[in-house]
């Protein structure tokens, strides 16, 4: 996607593909959707000893980035991930295991980021909340002072791998602002209830705080300073969003393309229909356009531009809105196969469309892109 | 600036010495830009120089012409033909740097990023000695004499005739939607010289002096009430047995090259640009400023919503000729990708259209003196020109299909005729 990838950035694709290919083919996949979890704990250790979760870590806490952009090389594996409609945590971790090497303290860092970064544990984000916006003026989470430490209540939902997770990073608001907590899933008054999904491996949990006493010290970064750091997590969510999205619809559009080639219909190939053509060139131009506005979105975050947050929001807002109807009219182009369970686009289309839901659909990206730009 | 960078600009002042230091052409370029070219203050920078009374064509060729005096005209057309000869990064250093200057805006489309270049391809010693100085002198301003009334898509099925007598090619027919016709000085015209031949066979291009006995030219006024557009009808002009350009019959090798040239330079990868690059304007004149002000109901959440969808799309149109500008130029896609922008920037124009009027409301189409809100009711009147213009979205559509895609050409009946005996429209006459 990315038309500038480093030699290094094209050997960690390569490997990252192969790996995917090898070990988590589409066969596997659809084994791994009757698992609880949705994947292997041995496979997710595998993909992090690849690299997978240490990519936003500072070095100093055994992380590494593979050409100096870490959010640009974690891109390319969502981008992978989507080709395959991979199942893993990819997001949440990363975003989590960023946050604890900027903000955490060093009896955070040490109890948290070995773990994710051998892949053996997992931890996630509570971010959004039932019928909120998704931003900072969505969370109601409430974080009251009690003593030396605080009391939280309320409820995240829909929580990635939140039945899954080791960690939870709680963004709650707190009497100064908003505040981030890192808490052990086991935490007393943390009720933990999976919901049903559309994605076939990608899991999904609403998550409850009853009145879950946290000391001083599960506080990550500053109370009342999380803005800054849920907007850094927000913007690096929507990014990995977006290039697993493009990821799942190049590889559907691709495959799609070829069938038209292939599949005959009054003796001719689809591909010869001006109708299906014109389509097909609407798609390419589509397809063009959301990888276009990813790979300037990654940037844009990586090197933190003044106007990174808008970008980021532009580009959720077009590629999860563009992408499930780019796959949509591929399923129109393969006629009634489409829509069976046996074909593979409707794991794309299931992953597309987890992506144009969550973290803020495609009609409140516009509406939060118009408010940053001053409307 | 520091003493030692003014020493490095004096010593680097003949051109040729900058191919290898785009540093040192840089300053120079800054340095001269500052002294030389007029801020554009706040005008459309795809105009190139502020809306007034002066005539447009006037203006572009007066600073076409001080880039050549200052040594800064055709950056990547050869020296002997009165260019710099360096490579296309000079010409990208000097559009960065000219950002918010003057410029010969009207010189590109179609002079120098699709006549020129092709005359470059298969013109004689002598027509490139004698037309493309000419242009890169601010002298001489070319059109295209391509569509005709009786098909704008259908390019090689021209019905304008070139019939050889003696020394000369004498020209009939009739052309239409060249822009600036009127106020440019020469054409490159696209002609049936053999009609016993398949359509293809049977073309040339002639170099046709815009302003001599026998061309009429009319402006089409359009919707909005702008007349750029022309037709031109042509009765018995004598065009010069030698200003054909390449072979005669041969003239499809020309015109397909005209058209690759124009991708590329649609696709916002032509070395010869001048400036913002056009691929990357939006569509239309309902720009997110001008739309934005429109709006009186800021705090009202689909307002919002519609206001945000516009930067969405700007900005992603953006991105996209970017990119594939840097696809043409790397060869990961051929130069027909050019179409992609250009549908991009019809269906952009489309849709931001729509939401002047969702914005505007009534005062839309009924309007205070002065509100601009009515200009986007006038947009949207003209909302399809973004389309056709330049070539059809469904040209460039079959264009993305089949030259970037791959998929087969839709069959057509005429190829093989003799043009003679193919079925065309009638082409019709003056009034």
């Amino acid at each position: 996607m990315d038309l500038e990838l480093t030699a290094d950035q094209e050997l960690f694709r390569d490997t990252t593909r192969q790996f995917l290919t090898a070990q988590a083919p589409l066969t596997s996949v659809r084994a791994w959707a009757d698992m609880p979890s949705g994947f292997d704990p041995s496979w997710w250790k595998r993909g992090a000893d690849l690299g997978w979760t240490s990519l936003l870590v500072s070095e100093d806490h055994g992380g590494g980035s593979i050409s100096g952009d870490g959010l640009s090389d974690l891109a390319l594996v969502a981008e992978e991930m989507g080709g395959l409609v991979s199942p893993g945590p990819l997001g949440p971790v990363n975003v989590v295991a960023q946050t604890v090497s900027i903000d955490g303290s060093p009896e955070q860092v040490g109890s948290v980021l070995p773990g994710l970064l051998t892949g053996e544990t997992v931890a996630t984000w509570c971010a959004t909340e039932p019928g909120q916006p998704v931003g900072a003026d969505g969370v109601f989470l409430e974080a009251r002072p009690d003593g030396d430490g605080f009391v939280l209540n309320g409820t995240k939902s829909p929580v990635d791998a939140g039945a899954q997770a080791d960690w939870f990073l709680v963004t709650a608001d707190g009497p100064l602002g908003l505040v981030q907590f890192l808490a052990p899933a086991s935490t007393p008054g943390i009720e933990v209830t999976p919901l049903e999904g559309l994605d076939l491996v990608r899991r999904h949990a609403k998550v409850r705080f009853d009145h879950v006493h946290l000391p001083a010290s599960a506080v990550v970064g500053t109370s009342g300073a999380g803005g800054a750091a849920f907007e850094r997590q927000m913007r690096t969510m929507l990014v990995l969003q977006c290039a697993e999205t493009v990821g799942a619809t190049e590889r559907v559009f691709d495959f799609t393309v070829e069938y038209a080639f292939d599949r005959y219909s009054f003796g001719r190939p689809l591909a010869s229909y001006q109708a299906l053509k014109h389509r097909f060139a609407d798609m390419k131009l589509w397809l063009e356009s959301a990888q276009a506005i990813t790979v300037e979105a990654t940037r844009a975050v990586q090197h933190d531009h003044d106007d990174a947050g808008e970008v980021a929001r532009i580009a959720k807002a077009y590629v999860t809105e563009r992408c499930p109807e780019i796959i949509q009219d591929c399923v129109q182009m393969h006629g009634g196969i489409g829509v069976t369970w046996d074909h593979d686009i409707h794991l794309y289309l299931r992953r597309a469309v987890l992506h144009r839901q969550t973290y803020g659909d495609p009609i409140e990206q516009r509406e939060r892109v118009a408010i940053l730009a001053g409307a | 600036m520091t003493e030692s960078a003014i020493e490095d600009v004096d010593t680097l002042k003949r051109p040729k010495a900058h191919a290898k230091n785009p540093t040192a052409f840089r300053a120079r370029a800054r340095a001269w830009i500052v002294d030389n070219l007029e801020p554009l203050n706040g005008a459309d920078p795809f105009m190139g120089h502020a809306l007034d009374d002066a005539d447009q064509v006037v203006r572009s060729k007066a600073i076409q012409r001080k880039l050549w005096d200052g040594g800064f005209a055709g950056i990547c057309y050869p020296v002997k033909y009165g260019g710099q000869g360096l490579p296309p990064e000079c010409q990208q250093i000097f559009n960065e740097e000219s950002r918010g200057y003057e410029l010969p805006m009207l010189f590109n489309t179609p002079t120098l990023t699709i006549i020129t270049p092709t005359i470059l391809d298969f013109g004689t010693e002598e027509q490139k000695q004698r037309y493309i100085p000419a242009v890169l002198r601010g002298d001489e301003l070319w059109v295209q004499f391509l569509s005709e009334p009786t098909g704008g898509s259908d390019l090689a099925g021209a019905l304008t005739r070139a019939t050889r007598d003696g020394d000369v090619f004498v020209l009939n027919g009739s052309k239409i939607w060249s822009t600036y016709a009127w106020k440019s000085d020469y054409a490159l015209c696209v002609c049936r010289t053999d009609w016993d031949v398949p359509k293809h066979r049977g073309l040339s291009v002639l170099i046709v002096k815009v302003h001599q006995p026998g061309i009429h030219i009319d402006q089409i006024k359009h919707v909005d009430g702008t007349d750029e557009f022309c037709q031109e009808f042509f009765d018995d002009v004598p065009i010069p047995a030698d200003h054909v350009l390449g072979q005669v019959n041969d003239g499809w090798t020309v015109a397909s090259k005209l058209m690759f040239h124009e991708r590329t330079a649609m696709g916002g990868a032509s070395p010869y640009e001048v400036g913002p690059r056009m691929a990357e304007r939006r569509g239309g004149q309902g720009g997110s400023g001008s739309l934005s002000e429109v709006s009186s109901r800021k705090d009202d959440s689909r307002v919002r919503q519609l206001l945000g969808e516009v930067r969405v799309l700007t900005r992603v149109h953006k991105a996209l000729a970017e990119r594939i500008g840097t696809s043409i130029r790397t060869g990961r896609l051929p130069p027909p990708a050019g179409s992609i922008p250009r549908l991009s920037g019809g269906m952009l124009n489309v849709r931001l259209s729509v939401i002047g009027l969702e914005l505007g409301g009534d005062r839309t189409v009924a309007w205070e003196k002065g509100d601009t809100a009515g200009d986007l009711g006038v947009s949207y009147l003209g909302r399809q020109g973004a389309c056709l213009g330049g070539g059809s979205t469904e040209m460039a559509r079959n264009i993305i299909s089949e030259r970037v895609l791959g998929m087969p050409r839709d069959r057509s009946p005429d190829l093989d005729l003799p043009f003679r005996e193919v079925r065309t429209n009638s082409m019709p006459s003056r009034n």
